[in-house]
């Protein structure tokens, strides 16, 4: 189907060479190199202020790189552009502006439409059925400003979901939000990786890495260690990531 | 009875009307991105900013015709508008401190440029001070014809650049990581907004200006949750704003029109904050009365 430039092993999903991102003086990513497996479930933890955010938003050229290269599917991030969706973080936006959920899941759709045209039926259709994935479906016509914090972070997932990329980057899609939700996302996180998709996803809770990735990324500015989960996600690794200050150990298991 | 028989048969009041309707539907159009995104200062800005562009544009050219004018106070509001943007993108600065120094600055070398304009012999520059609080009386029927004219195209633009738009004030981010060019289609709505802004000064003069941009807007929003309702009433408010101000100004000598204008679309504020369904003050108070008598109600419950 798709040309594979290296003939063999199929292109990795992210490549991030010598990444260092600055705000002001102060280095928020310090020359960072990563890679992200196609088809794998990632994680990226780390403490505050380790530069997570910064580096999914540096992937999508949110932020001016100050130094290294970043490689999606083995294009140049500007050629690459639909085959991300982003799910950003939900205190990100103003929850109160004036639209509906169907509305909000709509713009999912805006990249590839092309200027002037406006999402049609076929549109609304995949909107309803990304609704429906993330347990939405009844919220269509609601007002965004009416909604739960989790319901939120469905919305955003759904909308994500009608972008119908082969890459997702989502950022704390976890953070704050009821069981139920949390059960919604996973099974959306799985479904991904089912098809083979590429899922990265910014993650603060230790205890639960282990159950829903396959990889991980220990950061805290440089990037400490990555791999599959069960070599890189050591107690070591979480010490060095996080100082003397890990949260909590790992349960025992 | 009388005024609504002056207003289609009195052809001054007929035009002035006109105009101010025209400019106050598309500024209230305009004005509700202004308004969602958190800029109504910007609005503010640009009609402070446009002062020393309509003095520079005479001083050129000697004319005091309404396009000549326009134009100047129209690149005046937009060079004005980059200043700001450049200022908070290149310093630390945040945009409140930045709207601010450029409203200034520029609104002070309009006042100089004025004052020395006036000193000039010739009489050709009187009327450029109506410009401060505008004076509707002036307009003539070509004016209203490129208010209108104008506030359509820039309408249409509006429409069809809507879903971008509307990306751009709920979630920028988010359309530049699908590839979309957010700076370009934020230009571009600023540049429509610096259009709106510009068309209403010779009605309503650069002080008040950035009432008609933020007043209509703040109204409809009370009154509706969808971003296609919210643009249309407060295009229509600005309108009605517009019509009623004229109308009442010209009741009795020496009532201004376009602070009338404004205090129309005041009112409209006022009205709305207070008893629009859902968002209201009265609504809301009721709401609370309503839970606070069912708690009592739940407690008294054996």
């Amino acid at each position: 189907m798709r040309p594979d430039p290296d003939g063999g092993a199929p292109p990795l999903a992210i490549e991030v060479n010598d990444l260092t991102v600055a705000y002001r003086e102060q280095p928020v990513l310090w020359d960072v190199d990563v890679s992200f497996r196609q088809g794998a479930l990632t994680a990226i933890v780390g403490p505050n202020g380790a530069g997570k955010t910064t580096l999914i938003r540096a992937i999508l050229g949110l932020v001016p790189l100050a130094a290294g290269m970043v490689r999606i599917l083995g294009r140049a991030p500007e050629d690459a552009r639909t085959e991300v969706a982003y799910v950003p973080q939900r205190g990100s936006v103003d929850w109160d502006f004036p639209t509906s959920v169907l509305d909000l899941v709509l713009m999912g759709t805006y990249g590839r439409l092309g200027w002037f045209r406006r999402p049609g039926a076929a549109e609304r259709d995949r909107a309803g059925e990304a609704l429906e994935k993330v347990g939405m479906e009844a919220f269509a016509e609601r007002q965004i400003s009416q909604l739960s914090g989790g319901q939120q972070q469905r919305v955003f997932l759904a909308r994500a979901l009608v972008q119908d990329a082969r890459i997702y980057l989502m950022d704390e899609p976890f953070q704050g939000v009821d069981a139920r939700t949390e059960t919604a996302i996973v099974e959306v996180l799985r479904e991904l990786r089912a098809r083979g998709n590429t899922v990265i996803v910014v993650h603060h809770a230790l205890q639960t890495v282990a159950e829903y990735f396959d990889e991980v990324v220990l950061l805290n500015v440089r990037r400490i260690a990555s791999g599959p989960v069960e070599e890189a996600f050591t107690d070591e690794n979480l010490r060095l990531a996080y100082g003397g200050r890990v949260p909590f150990l790992r349960s025992a298991g | 009875m009388e005024l609504l028989h002056a207003l289609f048969f009195d052809y001054t009041l007929r035009t002035v009307a006109l105009g101010a309707g025209a400019l106050g539907a598309v500024a209230g159009a305009l004005g509700s991105f202004a308004v969602l995104r958190r800029q109504s200062l910007l609005g503010d800005a640009i009609s402070h900013a446009a002062l020393p562009g309509i003095v520079l544009a005479f001083m050129l050219t000697g004319s005091r015709a309404t396009p000549v004018l326009v134009l100047g106070a129209a690149l005046a509001g937009w060079v004005g508008t980059l200043f700001v943007l450049a200022i908070v993108r290149r310093s630390r600065i945040p945009e409140d401190a930045a709207l601010g120094i450029v409203l200034s600055v520029f609104f002070g070398l309009g006042l100089v440029l004025l004052t020395f304009v006036q000193r000039s012999p010739t009489a050709a520059q009187a009327g450029l001070e109506t410009f401060l609080f505008g004076q509707a009386a002036t307009l003539l029927e070509q004016d209203v014809l490129l208010i209108a004219g104008v506030g359509s195209i820039a309408l249409v633009a509006l429409a069809l650049g809507w879903k971008e738009f509307k990306l751009l004030s709920f979630d920028p981010d988010f359309g530049r990581s699908m590839g979309l060019p957010m700076t370009r289609i934020d230009v571009a709505l600023t540049t429509l907004l610096v259009v709106a802004i510009v068309l209403g000064l010779q009605t309503v003069g650069v002080v008040l200006m950035s009432a008609m941009v933020v007043a209509p807007a703040a109204a409809a929003r009370q009154w509706t949750d969808s971003l296609g309702l919210m643009v249309v009433l407060a295009g229509a408010l600005g309108a009605g704003a517009g019509v009623a101000g004229t109308l009442v100004s010209s009741m009795g000598r020496g009532i201004p029109t376009g602070p009338t204008i404004v205090l129309a679309a005041s009112i409209f504020v006022g009205v709305s904050l207070l008893v629009a369904p859902g968002r209201g003050l009265v609504a809301g108070r009721l709401r609370l009365r309503r839970v606070r008598q069912q708690v009592r109600e739940g407690e008294s419950e054996p």
